[in-house]
């Protein structure tokens, strides 16, 4: 506990805090307990950024707390340090947010109860970003000063949101039933924190790379958004909600299935058939028509491919980035709107239904549903 | 180990044992267990169940954190006596088939409130377990129920069904049908941390036995204390004070001190006022000038106003012992001190006082048979009571106190308590004679406690002279509406208590008196210290704050007498350095009275710290305050002078700001309102005459100067300059908060829900050895105030709120160490109630449904002046007003013109009438919804606690039993827990907790006067050590919201 070694022989801190009638002597102990636990939100979140007892003392000084209060700098560096070290007392509880709610230690209402789980819980985009997809193991975890460095985001504040990532994980990892529901129940989080969480669970699950450097365009936000996609329409769960993992892995047999699909490039007649339907259904419609007419056999075989190849946990690993080589960029080079995007990836799909001879309409509507999704959530700047 | 607890009659082995009880337990659950095996991360626990020598065991269950046991119910048959006495102790373990279980943790489970049929019936709920290492280690659910015989045995030892409060008033769901008076006890035992087996044992085992030994010796006091009330014929003891002294190596001393009552339950149909305290609407100011004039004394008009000279002040301490301080005069302060019979006592207990104990005994028995005396002839008139049923408090003289120095006794016998049963024996025998040299005949708000450094006990007790109501003291007594105009000396209750005790022709000390300001009948003195909470009946003018005197004196290291005679030298110096410094404090705010004066002074092994706190208020019906004149002492040096007039301007302007802050603005009644003569000359002459007569030896220092005159503090030498500074540097609350150590602030009426009780503890480090008196109060003036100024800082979402019952506590645990602990509740307000003029109230309010009643209530709250609770005792049908005397008539009449122009300024034409009282206060209403939310709504009961005797807002329906929790926590890895810091907080977190779980074991919701009465921290950073002691109690109580809040002046009427 850096904070409460402070307080002892070191009185003039270099925060400008002035012990002045206090220089002759230290304070050797300094605690203050509420029978309600007194917790200030401001010092919650600088002790969830991880910033030191001085740093703290600092941003609140420069937030002119002090003014307000008519408080000397040294009341400021006590409280803080009081409040740093509940914090900490605190943290074994939020480790498992439900023992918080039944512990005895600490008599925290409710609603601060919900407020001090939901920010512990809270990470930084820019951190997630960082090791989404990333196997969440000790070799990881040793390389977070290197995303501390990179992200702004501290050490300290890194270390705790891998930890929680990880520790989420552990606990749902075994368990049955819907991945989202399941942490909302565990960790007691809201509904968009929940969902966030099982997206980052996926995506640690399965590994898909999201780090290299054509996906930076890429926020936090769209993955999850597209991992849950992936969640409600590609695993298990999908079709059967009473299995272990059925959020976590994809369905195989769906993956196997998507082989199937090959047939709409493999098959000359059935590409040409589709190309003149969706043609015909475009025409006229959009500026980037030639463009469209030009490239549908190289998009087309590019979707179809990432489709059939996704049996092998190399290429799951590499969906996004396939989907943004094989088509994001084609479309993004001869300049379609996101209106034509739109537009085509809806007539590419329905026309699929309107080829006689091809028999995999289910697999094909579960296949699109979550690629035209994904793409229009991620095709952006 | 040996634990064997003194004084235990044995009378029992000689008659038929009767089993009078049976207790059962039943444990439940487990929860959050640690792991315990560290190979499969579970734990394999069971639990064994002691109480006296009998023991059961659950079965193991196995590999689970959070087992299930379900067990059958373990029944105990034992005394009541062991009931009473001990605590049912269960132990949680984890099995182990190859080597000696572990031990998990424990719960000590204080079964005494089941033995009383009024209070809880059935423990049940989850408990922390605690491990004095490891601290709180998960909980268990655990089921008690206890079954009484009522065969009553004739020879019982035990006191099943005498109900202990903490609380220093009636408590509140009770009415109190006869006050007996003064119970105490001691119980002595060795101290087990200093037995030879504790060279062999764990730290675990000894802080075990010692918890133990504690809990059993608490036991046994409260049970003999038990017996003495139902000796008396009470069936309660109200402002219960236990405390322990650890001895070291002479033992371990487990006291307590009580006021025996008979208690009558008051049914819900009539259910008393609560709100006593919060409103004292019944407090008219202006009561005082139609009162009926029923007094015996009825003033003559022509009785002359003394005029006396002497250091004005209601503070007594009497000369007479070792602990006595000097007669106030600083010129020779030495000459009581020197006696040679100070000397004596303090150092040896077994020359003349060993036989002074003796010869107490028998006539302590003699008295106690006679128990319905006067209070004249109790052996101690004392009441450790702090607030008072209406009407029983006639007079207030003054705060009495003693102090007296012993050396512990290095050979102990623990069968014989005597010796220190004769200390406090003398002590209370010297409280006694103050209180008589004050013309009173009864201590109120009585405590004792004590400070030990290594072989050094400095004894102390306090209290506040008075003159009660004998008819409380008497049978069949109480109904609080009847016995009114039966009052032998009827008073207006918002003045009455200031009236001087004592006979002014005869006084036991110099002060100046005037007629009182409230009836202008009697005389009151200029200034009143008390160590009680101010009567809630009493006129305030604007509101309190709380003043704190703060000293700290070095004294040369030394051994065995010559110590303690050191010390009781330098005691005197103190106490009249602290109470000079109160005055001075008291002064400058302009005020006139202090309520809760509590002087602390605790010893270590090179100096001495003296901490006076009380609450002060300028009270209506005393004098106004005259400034504070700096005068210098070579006058004639133009720098000095110049010096002394920028002083003197700071001074006056602090006054000036402080009058403001507090919002005194005293009503101009001057002395031809009411026609109260001036003193001739001739007459000041007599007075002065027969005064010098008279009082012996305190009238040696005139210190005041004429009436109405300053209060002068003369420069001398650069010492009084720091004191003059050290004065003015004590900060003000910032705005929007107020503080005092009473039950409540005086001027503070409309509570708000909010309620956050803290404790805190800072332990500083005097780093330079060199540090002279002056330099080491700074440094103690500066700690305090850093402390406040924390509070003030940690609670500034609760603003506008007031910090209630600040509670310091000093001590020098270590040679340059300082700790100071702090325990209090603040307590939020409707500010704008209070803050607004009356003519804003009615355009800010005017909006608000129920407007009238709301201006009703804002007018009883804001209004000091009383104009408005005047009416109200006209309303609610007292009969004062229908019985005026011609002199009252024509006050009242001149009331009624003042009442009449502020009716109309208040720009509210609207009467009041009777109808208004009938309907819930409107801020009743939303007080209640918005405490709705805080209660409830997780799944451990939320339990509030407060060091005051209510929670605003709610009201009590049912007292639970007494909370009096002894722990020890040790650590032999302090760095690891987050150094002392960690360590304590933790602790401190942990005792919270206990004491929660123990409420609401017991059903409850609350704990009310709840304290903190030690906290002993012992370190050893270098060895990564520490070791504390905390001893908290209170009342645990169920309280409910006030919805049907009851219009708080139809209670007052229907007791009438």
């Amino acid at each position: 506990m850096q904070g409460v070694n402070r307080a002892r022989g070191e009185p003039g801190l270099e925060s400008g805090c002035h012990y002045d009638a206090l220089d002759k002597m230290a304070v050797e102990l300094d605690v203050f307990v509420g029978n309600t636990t007194i917790m200030d939100e401001e010092v919650y979140q600088l002790w969830l950024d991880g910033h030191t007892v001085n740093d703290a003392v600092k941003v609140r000084m420069e937030g002119g707390v002090l003014e307000e209060c008519e408080a000397s700098a040294d009341v400021l560096m006590s409280d803080t340090m009081d409040q740093y070290r509940t914090f900490q007392m605190c943290e074994r509880l939020l480790h498992s947010p439900t023992k918080l709610a039944n512990q005895l230690l600490f008599q925290i209402p409710p609603h601060r109860q919900a407020i001090l789980i939901e920010r512990y819980y809270a990470f930084d985009d820019v951190f997630v970003r960082e090791v989404l997809g990333k196997k969440l193991s000790k070799g990881t975890k040793k390389d977070l000063d290197d995303v501390s460095a990179k992200t702004g985001v501290t050490l300290k504040s890194c270390r705790r949101q891998f930890d929680n990532f990880k520790r989420v994980f552990k606990v749902v990892e075994e368990l049955k039933g819907r991945l989202v529901e399941n942490i909302r129940q565990h960790f007691l989080l809201s509904d968009k924190l929940s969902r966030d969480y099982a997206a980052i669970v996926f995506f640690a699950n399965n590994r898909f790379e999201t780090g290299k450097r054509k996906l930076m365009f890429l926020t936090f936000q769209d993955f999850a958004f597209c991992g849950g996609q992936l969640i409600n329409n590609w695993t298990v769960g999908a079709v059967d909600n009473m299995v272990e993992d059925m959020d976590v892995d994809l369905d195989k047999e769906f993956l196997q299935e998507l082989k199937e699909l090959k047939i709409l490039i493999a098959d000359k007649d059935l590409l040409d058939q589709h190309k003149s339907l969706v043609c015909t259904a475009l025409r006229g419609k959009t500026k980037a028509f030639n463009e469209m007419e030009a490239n549908f056999k190289n998009l087309s075989r590019g979707l179809v491919n990432i489709a059939a190849k996704l049996t092998n946990t190399k290429d799951v690993r590499d969906f996004f980035i396939d989907l943004v080589e094989k088509f994001i960029e084609p479309c993004r080079s001869d300049r379609w709107t996101a209106a034509d995007m739109r537009l085509y990836l809806t007539h590419y799909t329905n026309s699929a239904h309107i080829l006689d001879t091809f028999k995999h309409q289910l697999v094909w509507d579960r296949y699109m549903g979550v690629i035209k999704s994904c793409i229009f959530k991620m095709y952006h700047d | 180990m040996i634990c064997f607890v003194s004084k235990k009659p044995k009378r029992r082995s000689t008659i038929i044992v009767i089993m009078p009880g049976k207790l059962k337990a039943k444990i439940v659950a487990g929860r959050h267990l640690p792991v315990m095996d560290r190979a499969s991360d579970l734990t394999d626990a069971f639990v064994e169940v002691k109480f006296g020598n009998t023991t059961f065991k659950t079965d193991v269950c196995p590999k689970s954190l959070n087992p299930q046991w379900n067990s059958e119910w373990f029944k105990f048959e034992v005394d009541d006596e062991d009931l009473q006495d001990e605590p049912l102790q269960i132990t949680v373990l984890d099995h182990d088939t190859y080597s000696a279980n572990d031990a998990i943790g424990k719960v000590y489970i204080d079964i005494d409130p089941l033995l009383c049929n009024e209070a809880a019936s059935v423990i049940s709920g989850w408990f922390p377990i605690y491990d004095t290492i490891h601290g709180i280690r998960g909980e268990i659910n655990v089921l008690v129920k206890v079954e009484l015989f009522n065969d009553l045995n004739r020879f019982r030892q035990s006191s099943c069904g005498v109900k202990f409060f903490c609380t220093t008033a009636i408590p509140r769901c009770y009415r109190v049908a006869m006050v007996h008076g003064f119970v105490e006890e001691l119980v002595v035992n060795e101290d087990p941390e200093y037995q030879w087996i504790d060279r062999i044992r764990t730290p675990r085992a000894s802080n075990e036995a010692r918890q133990r030994l504690i809990s059993l010796m608490s036991g046994e006091l409260q049970r003999k204390i038990g017996l003495k009330v139902l000796e008396m014929g009470g069936n309660a003891v109200v402002g219960y004070l236990q405390c322990f002294d650890l001895e070291g190596e002479s033992g371990l001393v487990v006291r307590a001190i009580g006021t025996g009552c008979t208690l009558d339950k008051v049914s819900f149909g009539s259910a008393p006022n609560t709100n006593t305290h919060v409103h004292p609407s019944t407090a008219p100011a202006s009561n005082a000038c139609n009162s009926p004039s029923k007094d015996g004394k009825e003033p003559v008009f022509a009785e002359d106003l003394p005029s006396f000279s002497g250091p004005p002040t209601p503070f007594r301490v009497l000369p007479t012992s070792s602990s006595s301080p000097p007669p106030f005069s600083p010129s020779k302060p030495c000459s009581r001190q020197s006696s040679s019979s100070d000397t004596d006592l303090s150092l040896t207990p077994k020359t003349g006082m060993g036989s002074a104990g003796k010869e107490a005994g028998p006539l302590k028995t003699l008295l106690r048979q006679q128990t319905q005396t006067a209070l004249e002839q109790r052996e101690f008139p004392f009441f450790t009571l702090t607030s008072f049923p209406p009407g029983f408090l006639v007079h207030v003289g003054g705060v009495v106190s003693a102090r007296s120095v012993k050396l512990l006794d290095r050979i102990h016998n623990p069968d014989e308590p005597e010796t220190r049963d004769a200390w406090w024996e003398e002590i209370r025998q010297e409280i006694k004679s103050h209180a008589k040299a004050l013309g009173c005949h009864a201590v109120v708000g009585y405590s004792e406690r004590t400070s030990i450094c290594e072989e050094v006990c400095i004894l102390s007790a306090s209290g506040t002279a008075a003159i009660l109501n004998p008819r409380y003291m008497r049978e069949g007594c109480l109904d609080t509406g009847n016995t009114e105009p039966r009052f032998d000396e009827p008073s207006p209750p918002s003045c009455g208590f200031c009236h001087i005790p004592y006979d002014e022709l005869n006084m036991p000390f110099p002060a100046q008196l005037t007629y009182c300001y409230g009836c202008r009948r009697q005389k009151v003195p200029d200034v009143l210290f008390t160590t009680i909470d101010m009567p809630s009946e009493a006129a305030v003018t604007g509101k309190g704050c709380l003043i704190q005197a703060r000293l700290c004196r070095l004294k040369k290291k030394a051994q065995g007498e010559v110590n303690a005679t050191a010390i009781s030298n330098l005691l005197p110096f103190m106490e009249y350095e602290l109470h000079t410094q109160l005055m001075n404090k008291l002064k400058l705010r302009s005020m006139n009275a202090l309520f809760g004066l509590h002087i602390q002074i605790s010893v270590g092994e090179n100096m001495l710290l003296g901490l006076a706190s009380a609450t002060g208020v300028y009270l209506t019906a005393l004098p106004a305050p005259g400034g504070v004149q700096i005068a210098g002492k070579t006058p004639g040096d133009m720098s000095n002078e110049h010096h002394i007039l920028t002083i003197q301007k700071r001074i006056n302007d602090t006054i000036a700001k402080n009058k403001e802050l507090y919002q005194i603005n005293p009503p101009e009644l001057t002395e031809e309102v009411v026609g109260s003569p001036i003193p001739e000359p001739r007459q000041r002459s007599r007075l002065f005459r027969s005064h010098s007569e008279s009082s012996d030896e305190l009238s040696e220092l005139d210190l005041s100067h004429g009436k109405k005159d300053a209060f002068v503090l003369e420069i001398d030498d650069t010492d009084a300059v720091e004191d003059i500074h050290s004065l003015l540097t004590d900060a003000s609350p910032p705005s929007g908060f107020y503080s005092c150590n009473t039950e409540i602030m005086p001027g503070i009426f409309n509570w708000t829900s909010g309620v956050q009780m803290f404790t805190s503890v800072r332990v500083f480090r005097l780093s330079n050895a060199n540090l002279t008196n002056q330099g080491l109060n700074k440094i103690f003036t500066d700690l305090c105030e850093n402390l406040l100024k924390s509070f003030y800082f940690k609670l500034r979402s609760m603003v506008p709120c007031c910090l209630c019952h600040l509670n310091f506590t000093v001590a020098v645990p270590e040679e340059e160490l300082i700790q100071v602990a702090v325990t209090a509740v603040a307590m939020t307000f409707d500010k704008e109630q209070i803050l607004e003029k009356p003519g804003d109230k009615t355009i800010t309010k005017g909006c608000i449904e129920g407007e009238e009643q709301l201006q009703f209530s804002m007018e009883l709250c804001a209004d000091s002046s009383g104009i408005s609770t005047q009416q109200l005792s006209k309303i609610s049908g007292v009969p004062e007003s229908t019985n005026v005397s011609p002199r009252d008539r024509c006050s009242t009449w001149l009331e009624l013109i003042r009442l009449k122009a502020h009716t109309i300024r208040r720009g509210s034409i609207k009467t009041i009438s009777s109808l208004e009282r009938s309907s819930p206060l409107p801020e009743g209403r939303s007080r209640s919804l918005r405490s709705n939310r805080s209660f409830g709504g997780s799944s451990v009961t939320v339990v509030k606690m407060t060091p005051l005797s209510f929670l605003p807002g709610t009201r009590i329906i049912k007292y639970l039993g007494i909370i009096n929790m002894f722990f020890i926590r040790e650590t032999t890895s302090l760095r690891e827990e987050g150094g002392v810091s960690g360590f304590l907080h933790t602790f401190i977190a942990e005792v919270f907790a206990m004491v929660r779980a123990h409420v609401a074991a017991l059903g409850g919701n609350a704990v009310v006067s709840y304290s903190m009465k030690e906290c002993m921290l012992m370190e050893n950073p270098n060895k990564n050590q520490a070791q504390c002691l905390i001893n908290v109690s209170g009342d645990a109580v169920i309280c409910v919201i006030e919805t049907d809040q009851e219009p708080i002046h139809t209670a007052d009427a229907q007791s009438e």
